[in-house]
């Protein structure tokens, strides 16, 4: 328990009798420690915001913050770490803004001798530390939220299959190619061919930024899969660094055809299946 | 041996997971770029760094990987010291031979990383562990 009844109390009083000097040193002291990143408007708002359920909160005879009548000043402070979260700020600096009410409240009580004395302050300070632990945690929770989101959002965006031309679906391969991706690709792959029906597929590595045996042998095996579905694979976007590269390593891709940009691999399955001289003959005959 | 004197303190990279493979590659990546590697051996080096720190990872359980800027008065140039201290390697030989492989990859990682470098040297005791030192050179 951070609080007595009675220090609640004199906590009730002590924010309420200096309301107006305790935001204005409260704000100025985050201000400070967040160097102008929060317009001052905002922050007077949320110091406001936390002052008023704080009042609220020790006027119902708060003791401990998990308990009920910390509902609504946990959900300041939750909401007020979940705004920092997302704008940026680190976690010492969202839990400061709570934290420096501590020295607000401690220059309170050397002005006015009367105000309290050491042991009301000791439990004060405890209840701060809850609300700064709780902010803490806050702050972590909203950051791991955003990062599962984010690792979501990058796999979906990293696996495109496109069709680029009747019969012939494309993957850009962009970033690192792991083995989780690696899956990720050859199924997506395997399930276009056989919802598109497409005897091609170009399997397009201009995006990735190195070869190694282990990005290789997941290409290989996904060609190789197409393949066994009755689909042919071109692998484009080999650059000359990865040319060197690869025939240094030894890697073998066999008879499996390469291009060195996707357009070259476009133009050889047309090529293949006889679009390109279909064209030139209707463009002739017009 | 490899010679040259060191540029800097060495960075070490701990590895212990998938995404430590891909930290090397990353810091090594980086120091090649302020080393002045040209691209292709950039790309040689970083490949090879990415086979040995797997290897590592796999073969010899995590361990780190050193990558520092060296110079040996002609030249500038890389190197990565790969230690770890897995089962160590009982046949030298066979395992830098070109398709041979334990883990189920193409077994390439090795011999492989060998042809990508200018220096390759590799120290190995059956379970004391092994440590492979190589080096790019800019030309």
């Amino acid at each position: 328990m951070a609080l007595s009844a009675e220090e609640s109390g004199w906590l009730a009083r002590l924010l309420t009798k200096n309301a107006e000097q305790l935001i204005r040193r409260w704000t100025e002291l985050v201000a400070s420690s967040l160097r102008g990143r929060l317009s001052h408007a905002e922050l007077a708002r949320q110091v406001q915001e936390l002052h008023r359920s704080m009042i609220g909160a020790v006027e119902n005879g708060l003791t401990d913050l998990d308990s009920e009548q910390g509902g609504e000043l946990r959900a300041v402070l939750a909401e007020l770490s979940r705004g920092r979260a997302r704008q940026g700020f680190s976690a010492s600096e969202t839990a400061i803004s709570v934290f420096a009410l501590k020295d607000v409240l401690l220059e309170l009580m050397e002005e006015d001798q009367n105000a309290g004395n050491l042991r009301d302050f000791v439990a004060f300070s405890a209840l701060i530390d809850q609300m700064g632990l709780f902010t803490f945690e806050s702050f972590v929770r909203t950051r791991e939220s955003l990062i599962a989101d984010q690792a979501e959002q990058l796999l979906e965006l990293s696996t495109p299959v496109v069709k680029i031309w009747e019969g012939v679906v494309a993957v850009p391969l962009v970033g690192t190619l792991d083995s989780a991706r690696a899956q990720v690709v050859m199924e997506r792959l395997l399930q276009t061919l056989v919802d598109t029906g497409s005897p091609y597929a170009i399997i397009d590595i201009t995006g990735v930024p190195a070869v190694d045996t282990q990005v290789a042998q997941h290409i290989l095996k996904t060609v190789v899969a197409a393949r066994l579905m009755g689909a042919d694979c071109i692998i484009s976007g080999i650059r000359p660094q990865i040319a060197q590269t690869i025939v240094a390593l030894g890697i073998e891709f066999g008879d499996i055809a390469t291009k060195a940009s996707l357009a070259d691999a476009l133009r050889h399955v047309l090529r293949l299946t006889g679009v390109d001289n279909a064209r030139r003959h209707q463009r002739r005959e017009s | 041996m490899t010679a040259g004197v060191d540029l800097g303190a060495p960075q070490t990279q701990a590895i212990r997971s998938d995404d430590d493979v891909v930290r090397v590659r990353q810091l090594v990546r980086t120091v090649a770029v302020a080393t002045k590697l040209s691209l292709v051996d950039q790309t040689k080096l970083v490949t090879a760094a990415s086979e040995l720190a797997r290897n590592t990872l796999i073969h010899g359980g995590g361990g780190t990987a050193d990558v520092a800027g060296v110079d040996d008065g002609r030249r500038r140039g890389v190197r990565i010291v790969f230690t770890d201290s897995g089962p160590g390697i009982p046949d030298l030989d066979l395992a830098l031979t070109d398709g041979y492989t334990t883990g189920g990859g193409l077994g390439l990682g090795l011999s492989g990383a060998r042809r990508l470098v200018d220096d390759f040297d590799i120290v190995t005791a059956v379970d004391e562990g092994t440590r492979i030192t190589v080096t790019k050179w800019s030309r």
